[in-house]
């Protein structure tokens, strides 16, 4: 029997000719990611091995971007930590503040992941690098320590659901729509233990960006992983990032998806998903004027370049609201440069929104934009769960960074598309 | 392996920012999680979790972000055991890792209620809900993760040379 595209990863991985889903496999890593929160736990485990040296010096990454700048005492010894245990180590991809990103933001920017690699990350979100045909999932700090030491990993093979593309979506549609929709559609863990595998003809008109955003939310779904088909724009941007050489895996014709789903992405509309799960999607039309407090726009959902550019486009010559506070915190300081350079940064201040060095924050309710008990928030971000943002009793709504920046303007969730016949009549 | 223990029972989709908040990840000493589980959805836990206490739950338990500080402060509260519908797939692999015994067991997490007193045996695969006299059947772990939860662990097991 045929196998998915993961799976065909996986086996090459493991030494094996084939896998079956449900088998557990040893697979050797391409890279092992942390970040600043996940990667004490795993130095105190590595520790347990006693004298131990990581397996390689150049196939560790470790990003310091949850709560960096340090937020406070108890932040900054967990950054000390990591940056002794580098520099103990020699470890060659350490990004500390001024070198740093979003890890899921940085590290595809940095080209520290090709197509065909077989990634682990202490980070839920690790599963972004699917976008470049890569498998890449997130684990624990036990699997990050084990990973540094020996390299592998332990694996049970998933089964696949299939998800065809078609079509082009409309405009101010963008991946995010993508994603809340289809975890609209199957839920928080219609896709549990699988790998969602995207296809189709729809994916011509899905740049990196939203690939790497629909990728980034597969967890969201429950999904071990969730990889992009490789194709030219795939290839594109690795060779321009400077990424190894792609090792391009397909699936075979006869491979067994447990279903799959198809989706025309030309029907898909602005999307927002609803306080308390990412399941609960909804489009405009579905609800009434939902006021809020505070709008996010970044993260490793959508704190890239095309997500700033697009907010820019909608808040150029505008306002915020009033008494709406408008974060805006580029992924990394790449993005950051460029945003500067092509003036999108005076644009958001104009309109009167700040704009924050790079960090995770307020995504994870860290810190930079905390909300209080009652406030309602609309985030770019890709968790929505009760407290994510703050108080056990605020609200987070998802959804892109069009409908996140043209809800700034008028103060309620609102389409771009509202804005934009506004604009015309 | 036999767990003995109360039955805390929670609803489907508890996830790890109720499980601990990430407002208490600038730490990660086990005690001091273990005094934040559970807070966003039940501050009663942390004051009348016993040791050896057994989880039971809904599906999809554990899911959202891969933090271990989430099994950790489970186990660390005392908790010897979690009894799910189904889980996230990152809890499932961290709790198995840092040797907290997880089992998947549908009709035992529907129909065994908050209180009551059961017994896991996982070398036969039985739950025994001592308080109604119900039995259920689940799949015994496969050898290699029975290892890395015997051993407490998988690094645990490394440095054993169980695993290699
Ligand atoms: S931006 Fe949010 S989801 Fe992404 S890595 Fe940071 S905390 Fe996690």
């Amino acid at each position: 029997m045929g196998m998915t595209m993961t799976q065909k990863i996986l086996a090459a991985h493991s030494g094996n000719v084939t896998v079956t889903a449900g088998q557990l496999i040893m697979a050797d890593l391409d890279l092992v990611l942390g970040n600043d929160i996940t990667t004490p736990v795993a130095i105190k485990e590595f520790a347990k091995l006693g004298e131990q040296a990581v397996f390689d010096k150049d196939k560790i990454t470790l990003v310091m971007d949850h709560f960096v700048p340090n937020k406070d005492i108890k932040a900054a010894e967990q950054c000390k930590m990591c940056r002794e245990f580098s520099a103990e180590h020699d470890i060659s991809h350490f990004y500390d503040v001024g070198q740093m990103g979003i890890e899921h933001a940085l590290i595809p920017e940095k080209g520290l992941v090709t197509a065909g690699n077989c990634v682990i990350g202490a980070d839920s979100h690790t599963c972004t690098y699917g976008a470049l045909g890569a498998f890449s999932t997130g684990v624990g700090s036990t699997d990050m320590a084990f990973g540094m030491a020996t390299g592998k990993a332990w694996f049970r093979v998933p089964p696949a659901i299939k998800f065809i593309l078609t079509g082009k979506p409309r405009r101010y549609v963008s991946g995010k729509d993508v994603i809340l929709h289809i975890i609209g559609e199957i839920g928080v863990d219609g896709a549990l233990y699988s790998s969602m595998e995207f296809t189709g003809d729809g994916l011509k008109h899905l740049s990196m960006a939203d690939r790497l955003c629909i990728s980034n939310m597969a967890i969201e779904a429950g999904a071990k992983n969730g990889i992009f088909e490789v194709d030219d724009i795939t290839r594109e941007y690795l060779a321009t990032h400077g990424a190894a050489a792609p090792r391009e895996f397909r699936a075979d014709p006869d491979a067994e998806y447990e279903r799959t789903v198809t989706i025309d992405l030309s029907q898909l509309e602005p999307t927002v998903s609803f306080p308390h799960l990412p399941e609960n999607a909804k489009t405009f039309g579905e609800f009434g004027d939902i006021k809020i407090d505070q709008v996010v726009i970044g993260s490793c959902t959508n704190g890239r370049l095309e997500d700033l550019q697009t907010a820019a486009e909608i808040l150029r010559g505008r306002k915020c609201a009033k008494n709406v506070r408008v974060i805006i915190i580029p992924a990394t300081q790449r993005t950051y440069l460029e945003a500067m350079e092509q003036g999108l940064l005076k644009t958001f201040i104009e309109a009167g929104a700040v704009v924050s060095t790079p960090t995770c924050g307020p995504c994870l309710g860290g810190y930079m934009g905390i909300l209080a008990e009652g406030e309602r928030a609309i985030a770019t971000t890709n968790r929505n769960f009760v407290g994510r943002m703050g108080h056990p009793k605020s609200e987070v709504y998802l959804a892109s960074p069009a409908v996140a920046a043209a809800s700034a303007v008028t103060g309620r969730i609102t389409s771009p598309w509202e804005l934009e016949k506004e604009a015309v009549l | 392996m036999i767990y003995k223990g109360n039955v805390i029972k929670y609803g489907d989709n508890v996830d790890t920012d109720v499980i601990i908040p990430a407002r208490y990840l600038n730490t990660s000493d086990h005690k001091e999680l273990a005094s934040h589980c559970m807070e966003d959805l039940d501050k009663t836990f942390v004051t009348r979790v016993k040791s050896g206490d057994i989880i039971t739950a809904g599906a999809n338990f554990g899911c959202g972000s891969s933090r271990e500080h989430a099994p950790i402060a489970i186990k660390a509260s005392g908790v010897s055991m979690v009894i799910a519908k189904s889980f996230a797939r990152i809890f499932y692999r961290n709790a198995i890792n840092i040797g907290l015994a997880i089992v998947e067991c549908p009709e035992a997490a529907e129909e065994i209620s908050e209180g009551d007193v059961i017994e896991a045996d996982m070398d036969s695969g039985i739950i025994r809900d001592l308080t109604t006299g119900r039995e259920y059947k689940t799949q015994p772990f496969p050898e290699f993760i029975q290892k890395i939860i015997e051993n407490g662990g998988l690094m645990q097991s490394v440095s054993k040379g169980v695993i290699k």
